[in-house]
């Protein structure tokens, strides 16, 4: 027992011997460009990246989807260098990165359409926003009632942490309440996976996540599509923003990177993977 | 001899330093768990007091309204209460009397080699990530439920109530063996048997007939979470019960063979009373388990803040603590929230205090267990 106790000891002092040796710091600056928020800008972030590290070698990106409101808090508190968000910074945000000696500085990258989405079998066509609140209030609770078979709806919503939600109550709920028997799902995809699987769901996501196992109907006589999201006539539409601590010095890895989006290719790579550009090209 | 014996002091002291940190550092990783608990209980209490503060202990414990995100925000948390308690309930009553009765067979009906390979591929469900079981859950298990909701339902009813009818049959009926006159009792046994046999067949098809009518509107409900849940309690409940239905010995069991008791008297009379502490801690555990699951219930359960209307209707969605915890820490962060941020803490301190009080229990049985075999 003494021995080993001695053994130990010996090895504990040479570990911190070489810890306080191994402590002198090593940073590498300026090629590692941190991306976290919004799981609805994640896409975009990625494909940017993915894009600019190919045309830059050497530079390395990394971007997590943990939510706008992550993505925020990571900005604020410096672990990462773009905050992508699906809404705007809300104003105790701003009040803490300004507390905490951050600016920051938003561009809009893309433009997302919340597309509201049923399954492929449902003859529902379309709705108006008042119909949707309807549904999701909790007053509609029968597709009979909009003029769909007679079955209940299963009403499936994005969880309150994320920025579709936010959009999603922004634009369509006008304060107020989605019922206490809404399910809540984690991620986008996930809705998709409920209401490909779920004949009589309704649930809403971000264009970029419609495709042929899901329907998006139409809202107030529109389709959801680039055309009538851009030209504002589509009703359920926000701007997509990355936000950094205040404008990145010009000729930066990140200045190039965030204006990636002004750029032909970086318009293409945004309509590619379903969304909308800012400007047309 | 000499040599060893003229140390000099500075060496000396210089070993007896070592002797010193190596102590220490041997006490340091022996109780860091204890630490560890005792920081965990501290920072959880230091972040869920101030919600109570702010918004008081009335409506967390008696109002289903749950709106955090909303200006006027209601933090009602009795609908997430029971969604937990629901599941919890309905993975007990899947994976109980299946742990406990595969633990029985596996300990003393099945042979031995059955047993060296069972148990082992048992336990290795433990080792399946939990988001495994919650992608399985949404992707298979739902869209399942959804289309053959009603058999899935009569089936499952089947599996866990069977074996259960099968063994309470076996008690029921020799217990009427032994109440009739000694010459009549092989044929009190069988028409005994026979007698409750039918009715529990009976029983079970009607059963299984009203369940398989039962309509199931959404495949993501407390039933889909409770089979899941389930399935993982299993592992554990069978593991740790079959450890202590072996620890009886094999005294107890040739005493009772020796006595003339049947293999089935011996089991239900003998071996699983003796081993009761520890199955009641195997199923502690278990539920445990199921309680503190988060992935599996936040991908499938549905995460509506609703109290199921009968309160005991698994075929509703509902939103259970540790998903609610999870799903909403992102957005009520210490930065810009204030009691949307605390009651997540409040929640956590909820089931760390059921965790405790089920862990003291546990503890308690084993060690009474352990006094009983001495």
């Amino acid at each position: 027992m003494k021995r080993i106790g001695n053994a130990l000891g010996m090895t504990a002092l040479a570990a911190v011997l070489c810890l306080v040796f191994a402590a002198t710091p090593s940073f590498t600056q300026g090629n590692k460009i941190v991306v976290d928020g919004s799981t609805t800008v994640g896409p975009i972030a990625k494909a940017f990246a993915e894009y600019f590290m190919a045309k830059n070698p050497g530079v390395n990106i990394t971007v997590s989807e943990s939510g706008s409101g992550n993505g925020a808090k990571s900005l604020i508190n410096g672990t990462c260098d773009v905050a992508s968000m699906s809404r705007f910074m809300k104003d105790e945000e701003f009040k803490a990165a300004v507390a905490k000696g951050v600016l920051p500085v938003g561009v809009v990258v893309a433009i997302d359409g919340l597309a509201i989405v049923v399954h492929p079998s449902s003859p529902v066509q379309g709705l108006t926003i008042a119909q949707i609140r309807d549904i999701y209030t909790g007053k509609i609770t029968n597709w009979k009632q909009v003029g769909g078979p007679n079955v209940a709806i299963v009403v499936i919503s994005r969880d309150t942490n994320s920025g579709t939600y936010e959009s999603f109550e922004t634009l369509v709920m006008n304060k107020q309440k989605i019922a206490d028997k809404a399910e809540y799902v984690g991620s986008s995809g996930a809705i998709r996976a409920r209401v490909q699987s779920t004949p009589a769901a309704i649930g809403y996501v971000g264009l970029g996540f419609v495709d042929k196992t899901i329907k998006a109907i139409k809202v107030d006589g529109v389709a959801p599509d680039n055309a009538t999201v851009t030209s504002g006539e589509y009703p359920v539409a926000r701007p997509l923003f990355m936000f950094t601590n205040g404008v990145p010095k010009m000729g930066s890895k990140l200045y190039s990177f965030l204006n990636l989006f002004l750029t032909q290719k970086g318009q293409q790579i945004v309509e590619e993977i379903g969304f909308v550009p800012v400007t047309k090209y | 001899m000499r040599e060893q014996l003229l140390i000099s002091e500075g060496a000396r002291r210089f070993k007896r330093l070592g002797a010193f940190f190596g102590h220490s550092l041997l006490t340091g990783v022996a109780s860091s768990s204890i630490i560890a608990i005792l920081f965990i209980f501290y920072f959880i209490m230091r972040d869920a007091l101030p919600f109570f503060r702010i918004e008081g202990v009335k409506e967390f414990f008696s109002s289903a309204h749950w709106y955090p995100s909303r200006e006027d925000a209601e933090f009602g948390a009795l609908a997430i209460f029971v969604g937990s308690g629901l599941v919890t309930l309905g993975a007990s009553i899947v994976a109980v009397p299946l742990g406990v009765l595969a633990a029985v067979c596996l300990s003393d009906i099945l042979p031995f080699s059955v047993r060296q390979v069972a148990k082992p591929v048992i336990e290795m469900l433990a080792a399946i990530p939990s988001v495994v079981y919650g992608f399985f859950a949404l992707a298979v298990f739902a869209p399942l439920l959804q289309t053959k909701g009603g058999s899935v339902l009569a089936i499952g009813a089947w599996i866990v109530l069977a074996p259960l009818a099968l063994v309470s049959i076996a008690v029921a009926s020799d217990v009427v063996a032994s109440r009739s006159p000694v010459r009549a009792r092989a044929a009190a046994r069988v028409v005994a048997a026979a007698l409750m046999g039918s009715a529990a067949v009976f029983a079970l098809i009607a059963l299984g007939g009203f369940l398989s009518r039962l309509p199931v509107s959404t495949g993501t409900n407390a039933f889909n979470v409770s089979v899941i849940l389930g399935i993982m309690a299993l592992p554990t409940i069978v593991s740790v019960s079959e450890d202590s239905l072996n620890a009886v010995g094999r005294e107890l069991r040739e005493g009772s063979y020796a006595l003339g008791a049947t293999r089935a008297e011996t089991l239900l009379k003998v071996v699983i009373p003796a081993a009761g502490s520890g199955i009641l801690a195997a199923v502690i555990l278990g539920v445990m388990r199921a309680v503190g699951e988060t992935m599996v219930v936040w991908m499938a359960s549905g995460n509506a803040a609703r109290i199921p209307s009968p309160w005991f209707n698994l075929l509703e969605p509902v939103r259970t603590l540790t998903a609610t915890i999870a799903g909403d820490m992102g957005e009520a962060d210490q930065v810009t929230g204030s009691a949307r941020y605390h009651v997540l803490f409040a929640m956590a301190l909820c089931l760390l205090a059921f965790a405790f009080v089920m862990n003291v229990v546990s503890e308690y049985a084993v060690r009474r267990s352990r006094r009983k075999g001495r």
